[in-house]
């Protein structure tokens, strides 16, 4: 027994690491209480020895602490991703003068986000319903405080009351859904419950109810349509910073979380006809109808609402909706091919998202506002960093030869593969709609001019422009050379315990 | 046949000359005007010289179309290679350029208006360094479509054109620049989305074989050498994808005359009927041309209109020649209602750049109506009519952008006997003129009476009615000569000066090619011919199938 622990922690070093990592930035920030820098280097370093620990699991395929959590490639590229972003963020915190304005504290920023990081990390290989929900509970709570953290301006606390608010709602679903699945299978681990539904002894009805109830949970996550509610509110009020990490790294761990869990719970592995890469529900209800109704629900949603927005951060936001629907199609096709898209559609996602909010964060670092309107005529002024940001929405716009349209021809490849023509109509013509939304942020950017900002300068440092650039040359690469990335998604799809 | 200019394929240098250029320019710092100019200049010259030397070496005697043998210049290089795993194939998709005599008309014909079109840029002013980059990528991008034989690179490259012209009618363009450039741009995108779904699917119903080296193999080639060390793939090569042998049985776009494959020919024809435009797709173009400034109204009437028939001849008649057949008459009545349609609109403007937008979309319509008579006669003359509308209305726009120059106003009502006052510009513009209405002894007669005639022999009501523009063109086309050089010379005009040098250096040329063509037209009709013929008969063919297939 002792053994098997021993054995077991030995898979479950990375997280670990960052336990460490974690009470080590507590006690920076106790010992250097003058400069917070201190704690964001040690958090810096906790993350990079993480990623370290995580890229030496590439190959594994185990379960540990009796199936609670899965190391498997498939948690492996989310970790890796969760990991990556949070270094990112940590970069992104250093310069933002929202953060670092005179008399605030952030150890504990750094402390939590760690916590926050971990969390996503678990819920990336949980593969026991409690493990899922333990998870899901340290990610919402940690990131309640910090969407929260800029507490004197109203509306970050006002998120932050929100998120709880609409967070507990559907944890507390997700819970019940929990309980009523253990109570007709007697098991909280994924492949017990596998088994005693492909038995075929369950009460469907019963069984779609729970089912709902635990999606609602994984959508609050991945702000599916309709739980995406606290969404633009959490996203306009949150530290750019954290909008930023919501959107790209929790997002990922909400997608990791839904895909294992509808994969082993309700995808029977024992037959053999298939062909290769495909999956087959275990029990008669059709879960593919939700996943559509949800994705096109929550694409068109996200997109339409977008349109009308004002604040790039709250328009973002609904943009990050719409990202999410896109994501959904890829779970529809029920084969490794969609899982692979979807997968391949978060890396490109991460680099031109990210991209996108640091670029806004830095603009509102200079001229106060995130306003669209503010962005009148303040093209010219950097080139730089303006031409990545246009590139950046273009790039979530989907258009070649840029890495956005890599993800979703992907998509829409997984999709007319197996036939869902129609949907993959409805998203290609969601994107031409998204590009009237991205479109505005340049026309105002460049086709317009306004004598406001004439006096600002926007000149950013060498080091933010290093930030950029290591965000805009992915963005672009990758939609010319695209073969790294789809053989590490091609490499990541598969999960433990299923063929 | 191979052609390579230190070691880099012409092709490659052709299409990415630009490009170089674009680089420079955004190294060269924006105080130095002259210098950003002569040198964007420098390397749309050099993609001039480029492209007349290929169409020098060009041998007329190869069909292409449908076949590498038969395209020349050929380029090809692995661009994307990603190896097989258990649940999906190889990915292999291939950096493939060739010319055919379908597209090599139109490489020349994108070098001269781009030439043209940097030359009539000298006189902007604003944020110059942008201008000249994104005017560079853009003629990249349609450079790109033209020589492409790979579906994905040729959708890269038609993307690619997109937000260079966004920004160049936002930026640089009228008053309501804003709403005509996302106009313009939602437009596209739409069309081009649906093109890139049929692309995929196209890409998941045609098999090829592919060896070691990176050697592709259609199936029937495959079958016959056998298929040992040969892998079987999924391709986005439009020359395979041309082959009906290659299409993966019980695939979606498998087969003859099935409603997939009408429905995957509509997608196509709707992304580049948008971009010819045909009606009902037009409404974007008068905005477009209107508030665009006149270099990119050139490039946009000279060259982009030409992508759209040109995407039809390219993709949608030889991959999907049963549905063509099916369409044909649809697609002439479109051209027909472009025609005349465009034609009486242009008739009530008094916007001269509204007047040749609306002129366009009736030359346009000719095209389509040519296109649609699936001869050797009807497509000669449409293609020919592209490379002549891409002269005359490049000459149309920047005989505007003279005379808004130095008024600073287009209503045609405000002018009158400026015949006098600018001897130079009357005659200029009286070519360009006499040309687009067709008068025999300059190209657009020939090209559209090349049109007509063989649209008369597949449709032949269709055609008698779109003849009767002809009057309609004549009619409008005169009159505007009319209000704008005879009469009594308002007051305000006469400070007026004639044309430059710098102009004449634009404009003497295009009237030079348009009378040249007018007199003697092999020269360009002897390049397509071959390639036409074999479009023609490979209609033919398919239509010989589908009547088999019928029985």
């Amino acid at each position: 027994m002792t053994e098997q622990i021993l054995h077991d922690l030995r898979l479950f070093y990375p997280e670990t690491a960052l336990v460490l990592a974690f009470l080590a930035a507590i006690i920076a920030d106790l010992i250097f209480r003058r400069s917070t820098k201190v704690v964001a280097f040690v958090a810096l370093a906790g993350l990079a020895v993480t990623g370290v620990l995580v890229l030496g699991q590439s190959t594994m395929h185990a379960s540990i602490f009796s199936n609670m959590i899965a190391v498997d490639s498939f948690a492996f590229f989310f970790k890796l991703l969760i990991v990556f972003s949070a270094v990112l963020i940590v970069v992104f915190s250093l310069s933002s003068a929202e953060l670092n304005s005179a008399g605030r504290r952030l150890g504990e920023y750094y402390s939590l986000l760690l916590a926050l990081t971990l969390g996503m990390m678990l819920m990336a290989g949980a593969s026991n319903l409690l493990m899922m929900y333990l998870a899901l509970e340290l990610s919402s709570i940690t990131s309640y405080i910090l969407s929260g953290y800029t507490r004197e301006a109203q509306d970050s606390s006002e998120a932050s009351l929100k998120y709880v608010i609409y967070g507990s709602l559907s944890s507390g679903l997700m819970l019940y859904g929990i309980s009523i699945i253990y109570g007709m299978t007697g098991s909280l681990d994924l492949y017990t419950i596998n088994q005693v539904l492909a038995g075929g002894e369950v009460n469907s009805l019963a069984l779609l109810i729970a089912g709902i109830l635990v999606i609602a949970g994984f959508g609050y996550k991945i702000s599916a349509v309709p739980f995406h509610f606290w969404t633009p509110d959490v996203y306009e009020g949150a530290p750019i910073t954290i909008t930023a990490f919501l959107s790209v790294a929790s997002k990922a761990g909400g997608f990791a979380m839904m895909i294992r869990f509808f994969k082993v719970t309700f995808f029977d592995s024992s037959i053999l006809t298939l062909p290769e890469g495909a999956w087959e529900s275990v029990q008669g209800f059709d879960w593919v109808a939700v996943i559509v109704a949800l994705s096109v629900l929550t694409m068109t949603f996200g997109n339409l609402v977008a349109i009308w927005q004002n604040n790039l951060k709250r328009m973002l936001a609904y943009s990050s909706i719409a990202h999410a629907g896109y994501m959904l199609m890829g779970i529809v096709v029920l084969n490794n091919e969609g899982l692979a898209a979807i997968m391949l559609y978060f890396v490109v996602y991460l680099f031109m998202n990210l991209g996108a909010f640091y670029i806004v964060m830095l603009v509102a670092n200079k001229i106060g506002s995130e306003d669209i309107d503010d962005y009148r005529g303040i093209g010219p002024k950097a080139p730089l960093a303006m031409v990545a940001l246009s590139i950046f929405l273009v790039s979530l716009t989907g258009l070649p030869p840029t890495a956005g349209f890599i993800g979703k021809l992907y998509l829409f490849a997984a999709l007319l593969n197996s036939g869902w023509v129609w949907l993959a109509v409805v998203g290609a013509l969601n994107s031409v709609v998204s590009l009237y939304y991205y479109v505005r942020v340049f026309r105002n950017m460049y086709l317009r001019s306004d004598e406001r900002h004439s006096n600002v300068s926007l000149d950013f440092s060498f080091a933010q422009k290093l930030v950029i650039m290591f965000l805009l040359v992915p963005t672009l690469l990758f939609g010319l050379y695209f073969t790294p990335l789809v053989q590490l998604a091609q490499a990541s799809v598969k999960i433990f315990g299923t063929p | 046949m191979e052609f390579s200019i230190l070691g880099v394929g012409a092709l490659t240098w052709v299409t990415f000359l630009p490009v170089v250029g674009m680089i420079i320019v955004l190294m060269i710092p924006k105080e130095q005007r002259n210098a950003i100019k002569w040198s964007s200049l420098a390397f749309v010259g050099l993609q001039l010289i480029v492209a007349f030397a290929l169409v020098m070496k060009f041998d007329k005697g190869l069909a292409g179309i449908n076949t590498q043998e038969g395209m020349q210049f050929v380029e090809k290089a692995t661009w994307i290679d990603i190896k097989s795993v258990a649940w999906f194939g190889r990915i292999h998709i291939e950096y493939l350029l060739g010319v055919d005599g379908l597209s090599i008309t139109m490489v020349l014909l994108t070098a001269l208006i781009s030439f043209v079109a940097v030359i009539s840029s000298w006189t902007i002013d604003k944020s110059l360094k942008g201008y000249f980059a994104l005017l560079l990528l853009l003629d990249t991008g349609m450079m790109g479509v033209f020589v492409s034989l790979d579906f994905f690179l040729f959708y890269v490259f038609w993307e690619v054109m997109l937000l260079p012209m966004y920004f160049l009618i936002g930026i640089w363009g009228g008053p309501r620049r804003e709403y005509a450039a996302i106009k313009f741009f939602l437009y596209t995108l739409f069309g081009s989305v649906l093109m890139l779904l049929v692309m995929i699917a196209l890409y998941f119903s045609v098999n090829v074989y592919i060896d070691a080296n990176g050697v592709m193999y259609s199936v029937t080639e495959a079958m016959q050498r056998g298929t040992e060390g040969l892998e079987k793939i999924y391709t986005f090569n439009m020359l395979q994808m041309m082959n009906p042998g290659n299409f993966v049985p019980d695939s979606l776009l498998a087969g003859l005359d099935t409603s997939w494959r009408y429905l995957a020919f509509v997608g196509l024809f709707i992304g580049f009927a948008i971009k010819i435009p045909s009606f009902p797709f037009h409404t974007w173009l008068p905005d477009a041309h209107v508030e665009a400034p006149t270099p990119i109204s050139v490039i946009l009437a000279g060259v982009l209109l030409k992508l759209g028939t040109y995407g039809i001849m390219r993709i949608s008649i030889p991959i999907f020649p049963d549905a063509m057949i099916h369409y044909a008459w649809w697609i002439a009545l479109l051209g027909v209602i472009s025609m005349v349609y465009g034609a009486l609109v242009a008739m009530a403007q008094t916007d001269f750049k509204k007047l040749i937008a609306y002129s366009s979309i009736s030359h346009m319509g000719v095209v389509t109506l040519g296109m649609a008579s699936m001869n050797t006669q009807g497509m000669t003359g449409a293609v020919f009519q592209m490379f002549n509308h891409g002269t005359i209305t490049a000459m149309l726009f920047l005989i505007v952008g003279v005379i808004y120059d130095r008024a600073h106003t287009r209503g045609l009502n405000e002018f009158g006997g400026l015949m006098n006052k600018m001897p130079k510009y009357a005659a200029i513009m009286s070519i360009a003129f006499f040309a687009a209405l067709g008068l025999p002894g300059l190209s657009g007669f020939i090209s559209e009476a090349f049109s007509l005639l063989g649209a008369f022999q597949t449709f032949r009501t269709l055609t008698i009615i779109g003849a009767i523009t002809i009057v309609f063109t004549a009619g409008y086309m005169l009159w505007t000569l009319q209000r704008v050089f005879l009469g009594t010379l308002p007051e305000k005009w006469k400070d007026l000066t004639d044309m430059d040098g710098r102009e004449m250096v634009m404009l003497v040329p295009l009237a030079v090619i348009i009378i040249f063509l007018g007199i003697y037209p092999s020269p360009v009709l002897d390049l397509m011919n071959t390639s036409l013929n074999h479009l023609a008969e490979l209609l033919h063919t398919a239509q010989g199938a589908v009547m088999m297939g019928a029985r």
